[in-house]
């Protein structure tokens, strides 16, 4: 019960709990309904009741008598299997869930939503997935995104690589979308996959029906299905509910609070686009690893001691040194432009050499290459040891940060693997068309 | 018809849009527009399952339309919020405020504390697949002249996006309605007679009126649900004219009456709704028929459905002009089919007798067997007769339950089925908010005047006739009417208020453009009456030009409506009186009537009737008495 306070003590001496129905009488009014629980915790005067018409609404119960109409039953969410049979002439799709809901079930006598999290779960809620594929369905962890950490993102990849090794033809990913390219970005690093490794979620919850889970699932299902060997993010292109873009796991981001096509490709073109279940190359000019048999082994040893620090106008050296004091293993500063600080840090960014902490610049303009040559800041910048993270992310530039770490504390070894090409993260070529696309 | 016997119920649902600055849950205004799109959004709406993977009905078929639709929307007049690409803002609280003074005009209880629901409603009205609402009250009343109605709930809730039309298959929906603020008003079912729906609506209508929402065209909407003893209950939707009530409920009583007759002679002769469908498109190969050959062409197909022992029924008038096939039909279009054909209205439309006689062969009818035809693609042929098979099921058992969209000569359409309860949940984006009571009697205290009272006040402060109070309140004109009548002083109240309440409806009708007269203009006008540069019965003249853009001025110099002076009046009453000498002297005195009338026409209403009156009558005396 969440019920706390009058409205706990309330139910608690007239002996009723979530689900019962009730008459609630008042000085002017009676109401009859079934109490259900709160979500919000700030009030504890008003109960809440599920009315005959299907509204819900509070009841100050200071001065209300209640009566006891029936006793509620705890709702059940049994659900008989489906028993979908295994068609050899489909594709295995494994699809993993961290949390959030790609399927949800809506319980209208309560008004509750519960996730759906097994296949069966899936399968109901859509069922044309199973025409698309032999789907198996797995909860890895129930969180939000927000609340992703490195630790998780082992236990997600150990996660996927168990189901590539256990035979399955492509895996889907179920997330969060605030940190969605932090996971697909940390996946890409620790795993060479040898199928397509598809993250997806929605952006309006599964539990409407105008949500983009169902489109950004079958989507996800189709690229699973694809020989793209990568780890990809598949999420709707557009406002429209008609088409998605495969987007390069490291070179993807969030950029709008709300919309369904928040995701975009940064510095390069997305990869795919997937309409109407056929998959179409976009980005012709990137090589991609092709689907291939055998198992996964997996890199993932992470250092979580890397902090990701936005220069701004003001900030003070204390913000760096802090980290350092406090043992930090490594630092990706978002500069300003081309990649720059304010000059007052550099005694603190030499510290930071000195004590072979490695200092990545990426910029905060999100598009365009780091250049530190053109003004003087960069190049005293560059000679305190700072390494430059080309055209990468700012957060693809902390996540390869925390990855290399975990594989080597080594300067110039660490120097060298931030500067080199790995997972697609860099690219050479800036092109014309890279940019607010 | 005897309604008491035949045990009619019906209960009113009013929708009214308030007039508020924003949308319900978006800062865009709550304005139509008739702008080109800016934007157009294709979008996909997929009923969510309910714990027993029940599915709403309504919200089923619609689903099973695999409609896609399409959102016009607009750079600044709608946002994300009504393109459902971002949260819900905070509840309107001015919205919430005006339900609030609805609510306690209607004697209703508010509830302590608003919660916002999604009513799922997938046809594509609205982006999110789900309307948001809350209860704000119930158990309230209304008094009308049959004895009083009670009111069983008031919800504040999201206005759907405005269908303009349908392109490929795919419904168009304009995003600038979507979200302004409108209460529903529920009745219960407890209304027995036509005339008082009517009372009822219009009370409701002038309730309304004195409180803060939009007026015109497409701002208030009334559904009438409807039931007969044996019937079921039926949901008429969107009931315009409340003139049209009583006609729509006597044909929908009819409907019922009718309906309930079919099932009983359908049980009588043993009918059965066959569940195989046929394809006889071969049947058809050479048919005549322009609308089958255009299927056949377009690599479509016929299809039949077989219903035993309804030969005749189908064709039989259920309501004014429409027949238990018109019922089928409009199950069978729901599935985007343009329509259907059955046995009992052909040969006709090109397919021949013979062709006839092949399909009953071909689905081995017997004596009294009907079939209905649909010729289309296949998926959307087959999706039409399951829908006819339903229907006729339901012919079996008698009325269906129905939500039935009014048409204009009182008949009713069937729309969809009537939605189940079960589709409520919580809208989880938009806290509760507390409605304190301390705040409701601040509302009690401020309460706007009701239309009745307002009518006894200004009979009583203006002295005017119960016709010309009732008319000016109804139309909307006493608050003008009083700003008139504080500003303008030394006006006989009758002058502008006859003017509101007569002269502008006879404007209107001869096609006037009386939205050009504002209350200011006629403010002008009537300071010429008062300080007696006009007379008082010129003003319709004056009116009508402004209704044409001419200033109060102008048209006074137009028509020379300016009075004239004493000695101008004098003038020509001396010249009339010159000129009629005779009839002076034949008369005398009585000649005053007469020339009264030759003066009056003379003068066309530029001078006073006493003056002329007074000037007349020395003029007379004074010869009378020379002679």
């Amino acid at each position: 019960m969440t019920y706390k306070g009058i409205c706990k003590e309330f139910l608690e001496s007239c002996g009723l709990s979530i689900g019962d129905r009730v008459s609630i009488i008042k000085k002017d009014i009676k109401y009859k309904g079934m109490i259900l629980n709160r979500a919000e915790a700030t009030d504890d005067k008003h109960l809440v009741l599920k009315l005959d018409n299907g509204y819900n609404i509070g009841v100050d119960i200071t001065d209300a008598q209640v009566e006891l109409l029936e006793t509620g039953e705890k709702p059940k969410i049994e659900l008989p299997p489906l028993d979908v049979e295994r068609d050899p002439g489909k594709m295995d799709i494994s699809i993993i869930s961290t949390g959030g809901t790609v399927a949800s079930i809506i319980d209208y006598k309560t008004g509750a939503v519960h996730p759906a999290f097994t296949a069966d779960d899936l399968l109901r809620a859509n069922p044309e997935l199973v025409e698309q594929a032999n789907i198996q369905g797995k909860a890895v962890l129930n969180i939000l995104s927000e609340n992703m950490t490195p630790d998780y993102w082992v236990k997600t990849a150990r996660s996927i690589a168990q189901e590539i090794n256990q035979g399955a033809d492509g895996v889907v990913l179920a997330h969060g979308t605030d940190t969605m390219h932090y996971t697909s970005a940390a996946l890409s690093f620790i795993m060479d996959t040898p199928i397509p490794v598809i993250v997806t979620g929605a952006q309006r919850s599964s539990d409407r029906p105008s949500s983009d889970a169902f489109l950004n699932l079958t989507s996800s299902v189709t690229a699973a299905k694809s020989d793209i060997a990568e780890v990809l993010v598949c999420m709707h292109a557009t406002m429209d509910d008609t088409y998605t873009h495969l987007h390069l796991g490291t070179k993807v981001r969030k950029m709008h609070t709300s919309r369904r096509d928040t995701f975009r490709s940064v510095n390069t073109e997305p990869l795919a686009r997937i309409l109407d279940g056929e998959l179409e190359i976009l980005d012709e000019t990137f090589s991609y690893n092709q689907r291939s048999e055998g198992e996964v082994e997996l890199q993932d040893s992470l250092e979580e001691k890397v902090a990701f620090i936005k220069s701004y106008p003001g900030i003070g050296a204390d913000a760096i040194n802090y980290y350092i004091d406090r043992g930090f293993k490594g630092m990706v500063i978002e500069g300003t432009g081309l990649g720059h600080c304010p000059e007052e840090l550099l005694p603190t960014l030499a510290r930071a050499r000195d004590e072979e902490i490695p200092v990545v610049m990426s910029s905060q303009c999100l598009y365009g290459r780091i250049n530190m040559n053109v003004y003087s800041t960069g190049r005293k910048l560059l000679e305190a040891g700072v390494i430059p993270a080309q055209d990468m992310l700012p957060e693809t530039a902390y996540v390869k940060l925390v990855w290399v770490l975990g594989q080597t504390q080594n300067l110039d070894e660490v120097t060298g693997m931030m500067q080199t090409n790995l997972k697609g993260e860099i690219r050479n070529i800036s092109s014309q068309k890279y940019f607010l696309i | 018809m005897d309604y008491e016997k035949l045990g009619l119920k019906m209960g009113l649902e009013v929708h009214q849009q308030l007039d508020t600055n924003q949308k319900l849950f978006s800062p865009c205004k709550c304005q139509l527009t008739d702008k080109k799109p800016e934007l157009k959004i294709t979008r996909k709406l997929r009923p969510t399952q309910s714990e027993l993977g029940k599915i709403d009905r309504a919200a089923f078929e619609e689903s099973r339309r695999k409609l896609q639709f399409i959102y016009e929307s607009y750079d600044y007049d709608t946002c994300l919020v009504e393109a459902d690409e971002e949260p819900p803002h905070p509840l309107n609280l001015e919205a919430l405020d005006v339900s609030l003074v609805i609510s306690t005009l209607l004697n209703m209880q508010v509830v302590d504390e608003f919660h916002t629901m999604r009513k799922q409603v997938i046809d594509g009205s609205n982006t999110g697949g789900f309307q948001r609402t809350g209860l704000v009250a119930t158990d309230g009343y209304v008094d009308t002249p049959h004895g009083i109605v009670a009111i069983e709930n008031l919800c504040l809730e999201e206005d759907a996006a405005r269908r303009i039309g349908e392109k490929k298959g795919r419904a168009i929906f304009r995003l600038d309605r979507l979200g302004i603020p409108l209460v529903e008003i529920t009745t219960d079912p407890s209304i027995k007679k036509p005339e008082q729906v009517k009372d009822v609506a219009y009370q409701l209508g002038q309730i309304l009126r004195s409180t803060r929402v939009k007026r015109g065209l497409g701002t208030i909407r009334q559904d009438l649900n409807i039931s007969i003893s044996e019937g079921a209950r039926v949901e008429i939707k969107g009931v315009q004219d409340l003139d049209l009530m009583p006609t729509m409920v006597e044909n929908e009583v009819k409907r019922q009456i009718n309906l309930l007759e079919i099932k009983d002679e359908l049980e009588k002769r043993n009918a059965q709704v066959h569940d195989e469908i046929y394809d006889v498109s071969e049947i058809f190969q050479k048919s005549e028929s322009k609308i089958i050959e255009r299927a056949l062409s377009q690599k479509g197909v016929i299809m039949a459905v077989k219903l035993g022992g309804f030969i005749g029924l189908i064709g039989r008038e259920i309501q004014p002009g429409r027949r238990l096939g018109t019922e089928l039909a409009g199950y069978a279009k729901k599935m985007g089919v343009s329509g259907i054909f059955h046995t009992d209205e052909l040969p006709s439309y090109g397919i021949s007798q013979e062709e006839v006689e092949a399909v009953l062969k071909f689905m081995d009818a017997s004596e009294g067997d009907a079939f209905i035809l649909v010729a289309d693609q296949e998926e959307k042929a087959r999706n039409a007769l399951i829908e006819v098979q339903r229907r006729a099921k339901t012919a079996l058992r008698g009325v269906p339950e129905e939500t039935r969209k009014a048409l204009d000569d009182g008949n009713t359409e069937y729309l969809r089925p009537l939605p189940t309860a079960s589709r409520m949940y919580v809208e989880t984006d938009i806290p509760t908010t507390r409605i304190p009571r301390e705040y409701l009697e601040e509302i009690k205290s401020n309460l706007p005047e009701l239309p009745d009272a307002k009518k006894k006040r200004i009979m009583e402060t203006y002295n005017l006739t119960d016709d010309i109070a009732t008319s000016l309140v109804k139309q909307d004109k006493a608050g003008d009417f009083e700003k008139i009548m504080e500003e303008v002083k030394d006006i006989n109240p009758v002058v502008p208020a006859s003017n509101l309440a007569y002269t502008f409806k006879e404007l209107r009708r001869e096609g006037c453009d009386i939205g050009k007269v504002d209350v200011d203009v006629l403010i002008e006008i009537y300071s010429y009456v008062a300080d007696d540069t006009i007379p008082a019965q010129s003003t319709p003249t004056i009116i009508r030009d402004a209704c044409t853009g001419l200033t109060p001025a102008e048209s006074i110099k137009k028509h020379g409506l300016k009075k004239l002076g004493e000695e101008e009046v004098e003038g020509i009453i001396d010249d009339l009186i010159g000129s009629n000498e005779t009839l002076i002297t034949e008369r005398g005195m009585a000649a005053i009537g007469s020339l009264m009338g030759m003066a009056m026409k003379k003068l066309k209403g530029k001078a006073d009737g006493k003056l002329v009156n007074r000037l007349i009558k020395e003029k007379l005396i004074k010869l009378v008495d020379d002679r």
